[in-house]
């Protein structure tokens, strides 16, 4: 199945060339970070973890978002997703890869890595969070591999499969509920010291992965000749505005407990997330920007979807560009939201209650869009299989 | 077969590549010898260990000791002829082996093992002259 | 597929979920009862054992920076600590910083003068509970159990900088650079210095301790006797004495982490 891989229009290789640069330039950043240190990044003592840890933290949801298509397809039988549950599996492989690229980039000493399988440690999250982005990277092979395979060959899957398929389910949960954990068990850092963490990320997650698998879908049907449908596109869209919704509610939530509680260290992150915070005569406010700009997105991406959604014009063909920019701009809000502001929201208030401010460097930037240019490459070349298995089967 | 023209002469490059260290030890005009390491020089003649072992197992050694003092709390001592140690790289084997580069580094280098040791523990003329002198 | 199939399918993908996470919980049930001492041990069963823990009697080091220069100075050249000027790269073992800083949920409207005017020394808090001992993954950071000191494994840490993430008190440091070429004071020829990539932070002296020497903060507040250090599980040692003596307080209390640092302010 592979050489589908390697037999493409000269648009393809060309997109794959320029992503091919990206992926350059990121190695050669990775290779001076290397060598030099970590010194090269935004990060620093008191802000321990930048953007590799927050994108990490958000590709996480991405790779788990996959389940809102796999779950109404192979437990509540939904035919209308028939055609595009491959591109869940197919989109969490590359994000579960990214995942592991962003943390090897993180550690002081990558060669070490293999340590946290030598002496396992089960009281640490990150041990657990291991285990289940192996597990669900292992799901998604092979549940991705073995049901294309029998489709391409016009049979039905083995039934063995569907255990591995089940599986999944609580595992692309368990993904995003655990790296949620990696935060929100500990003391004294009170912005993430919050049980709604996880029912947030998770909420987040499945608006954020459907929203790929739609953006895809409606590129395809221009340059692929792939049609996903329009149920399905009318569905996903459901999903996402829904899972949207309950995001933009939780974060309400901790608004609520935060300034009625009136308790210093809930509303510190907040306070310099949304409104800058002024400590020792100095003001600290350079993610309020990003933070509005997520809530202005969100709310303007959510209601052109539901008034596409109302106004019954979803189903149009002239819908797909409006699709598009909604899902993009709910997108990037929720980027913004959990792959910037929930990380450094939490690190810039220091454990002694000052203000620090991060700035990533243009190298750690290099690494960065490095890592997502392989995601991209990779999202390319498997959905490249797939939409052209499918036409096969067609003819 | 198709594609013959590429696929051979393919296989040939291949298998040159791979035995290539074979070939060069072949025609290379360098003498290739074993290492030879100079010993303690304060004289000293016996190791915690006959040589033989400490030439096979002195990295696991180092690790249990590691282990030993800085985990389990048993920083305990080895005493070889008469003379006590602290257990340990800089406590106890460079104590005699003052001279890591013609002992420890010949057959690293010869081997082309880098252990890092040395990036933390300090060698005999670290100790003695610090590190900027040193390097 | 009809429904009945897929009902069994269900029912299996349950069971399997069930089969396949069995020996992991097994995993878990063990080794959190072998390997992980830090959790569990606390006031009852401690006779015997060993729970190192400091007084800072800051009476004596209030309007006296010079000595707390000193202390720091002597913790940089027992443990060859570097110096970076950038406060991004710093490497801190044990160090001065405002009553706000050290005591953030201490702090008050209207302090004593004295108080306001002084700078606090900060350190591991070297806690009987430690959070960053139960995020590490590697286990390169431990609850000592013969002495309660938390020390680190250099050799094993991977630098992942989670337990900076899990220490409320901001103790630890992070090997942004090589260390080495920062090293500015004279080297100490007794103790190694450490690598870029891995996290440090105080070790209590742990390796002078052995040697039956008191910590090097200790011995160079010596002049003031500001430092008192000992087991706080021995009702007869000097800390405990001088804990029954005084009022004094620890940093954050309120999380559990049960400190072996006291304050006398």
């Amino acid at each position: 199945m592979i050489e589908k891989a390697l037999r493409g229009s000269s648009r393809y290789w060309t997109w794959l060339g320029i992503l091919a640069i990206f992926i350059g330039i990121g190695a050669v950043c990775y290779v001076r970070q290397f060598f030099i240190g970590q010194g090269l990044t935004g990060m620093g003592r008191d802000i321990g973890w930048g953007l590799y840890i927050s994108q990490f933290t958000f590709l996480v949801g991405v790779a788990a978002g996959g389940l809102m298509l796999v779950l109404p397809y192979y437990v509540h039988n939904y035919k209308a997703f028939g055609r595009i549950t491959i591109l869940g599996e197919f989109l969490a492989i590359p994000a579960l890869i990214m995942c592991l690229l962003f943390i090897m980039v993180d550690l002081g000493q990558p060669l070490r890595a293999m340590n946290m399988i030598l002496h396992p440690t089960p009281n640490s999250m990150l041990f657990w969070d291991m285990c289940v982005l192996l597990g669900y990277l292992f799901l998604n092979l092979i549940c991705s591999w073995v049901i294309l395979t029998a489709e391409r060959k016009e049979v039905a899957p083995p039934k063995w499969i569907y255990i591995f398929v089940y599986l999944s389910i609580p595992f692309a949960v368990s993904i995003h509920t655990v790296t949620a954990m990696l935060y929100c068990g500990l003391p004294g850092r009170d912005f993430w010291l919050s049980a709604i963490t996880a029912p947030r990320f998770l909420a987040s997650a499945f608006a954020a992965g459907p929203i790929i698998i739609v953006l895809a879908c409606l590129l395809m049907k221009r340059i692929a000749n792939f049609d996903a449908g329009k149920e399905a596109i009318n569905k996903i869209l459901t999903i996402i505005i829904y899972a949207a919704l309950t995001n933009a509610f939780f974060v309400c939530l901790e608004f609520f407990v935060a300034y009625y509680s009136k308790i210093p260290g809930h509303m510190h992150s907040l306070d310099y997330l949304f409104f800058g915070i002024e400590h020792n005569g100095e003001m600290y406010n350079n993610l309020v920007p990003f933070m509005w700009t997520s809530v202005f997105l969100c709310f303007g991406g959510l209601i052109v979807l539901a008034w596409l959604k109302l106004s019954k014009k979803v189903m149009t063909d002239a819908a797909d560009w409006i699709i598009a920019a909604g899902c993009l701009a709910v997108f990037l809000s929720l980027f913004i939201d959990k792959g910037l502001g929930f990380v450094l929201g939490g690190l810039a208030i220091t454990p002694f209650e000052t203000v620090v401010e991060y700035y990533p460097t243009v190298n750690e930037m290099g690494v960065t869009i490095g890592i997502w240019a392989v995601g991209i490459f990779m999202v390319t070349v498997l959905y490249k299989l797939a939409v052209d298995v499918e036409h096969e089967v067609e003819e | 077969m198709y594609n013959k023209g590429l696929i051979v002469p393919g296989l040939i490059i291949t298998v040159l590549l791979v035995t290539f260290p074979f070939w060069f030890d072949v025609f290379s005009s360098a003498e290739s010898t074993d290492p030879t390491v100079e010993l303690p020089p304060g004289g000293e003649q016996n190791c915690i260990y006959p040589a033989d072992e400490m030439r096979a197992e002195h990295m696991v050694i180092l690790n249990e000791w590691r282990d030993d003092v800085l985990r389990n709390g048993n920083r305990g001592t080895v005493t070889v002829d008469g003379k006590v140690y602290g257990k340990g790289l800089q406590l106890a084997c460079m104590k005699c082996h003052t001279n890591k580069e013609e002992f420890c580094d010949r057959c690293h280098t010869y081997a082309s093992v880098v252990p890092y040791c040395w990036d933390c523990h300090l060698t005999p003329t670290q100790q003695k002259a610090g590190l900027k002198e040193a390097n | 597929m009809d429904t009945k199939r897929r009902t069994f399918l269900k029912a299996a993908g349950v069971a399997a979920l069930a089969g396949i996470s069995a020996p992991a919980v097994t995993k878990l049930a063990e080794a959190s009862s072998s390997a992980v001492p830090a959790v569990a041990e606390n006031s009852a069963g401690t006779a015997g054992k060993i729970r190192y823990g400091m007084v800072i009697d800051m009476r004596k080091l209030y309007d006296r920076p010079d000595i707390q220069e000193k202390m720091a100075a002597a913790c940089r050249y027992a443990h060859n600590i570097p110096t970076f000027d950038d406060p991004k790269s710093e490497i801190k073992w044990i160090w001065s910083a405002s009553y706000e800083e050290a005591f953030p949920e201490h702090s008050s409207a209207h302090n004593a003068e004295i108080i306001e005017e002084s700078e606090f020394l900060m350190l591991c808090n070297h806690c009987d509970n430690p959070p960053c001992v139960r995020v590490c993954p590697t286990k390169a950071t431990f609850k000592m159990e013969h002495n309660g000191i938390v020390a680190m494994d250099y050799h094993r840490c991977i630098g992942c900088r989670f337990c900076m993430m899990a220490c409320p008190y901001g103790a630890r440091s992070f090997n942004w650079f090589e260390p080495r070429p920062h090293i500015t004071q004279e080297i100490n020829p007794e103790f190694p210095t450490r690598m870029r990539g891995v996290v440090e932070k105080c070790n209590f002296c742990a390796e002078r301790l052995a040697r039956g020497e008191k910590p090097a903060c200790q011995e160079a507040a010596a002049e003031v006797g500001a430092i008192y250090f000992g087991d706080l599980n021995d009702p007869e040692s000097e800390v405990r004495k001088v804990l029954a003596e005084n009022p004094t307080i620890q940093r954050k209390p309120g999380l559990g982490t049960k400190p072996s640092v006291f304050y006398i302010v």
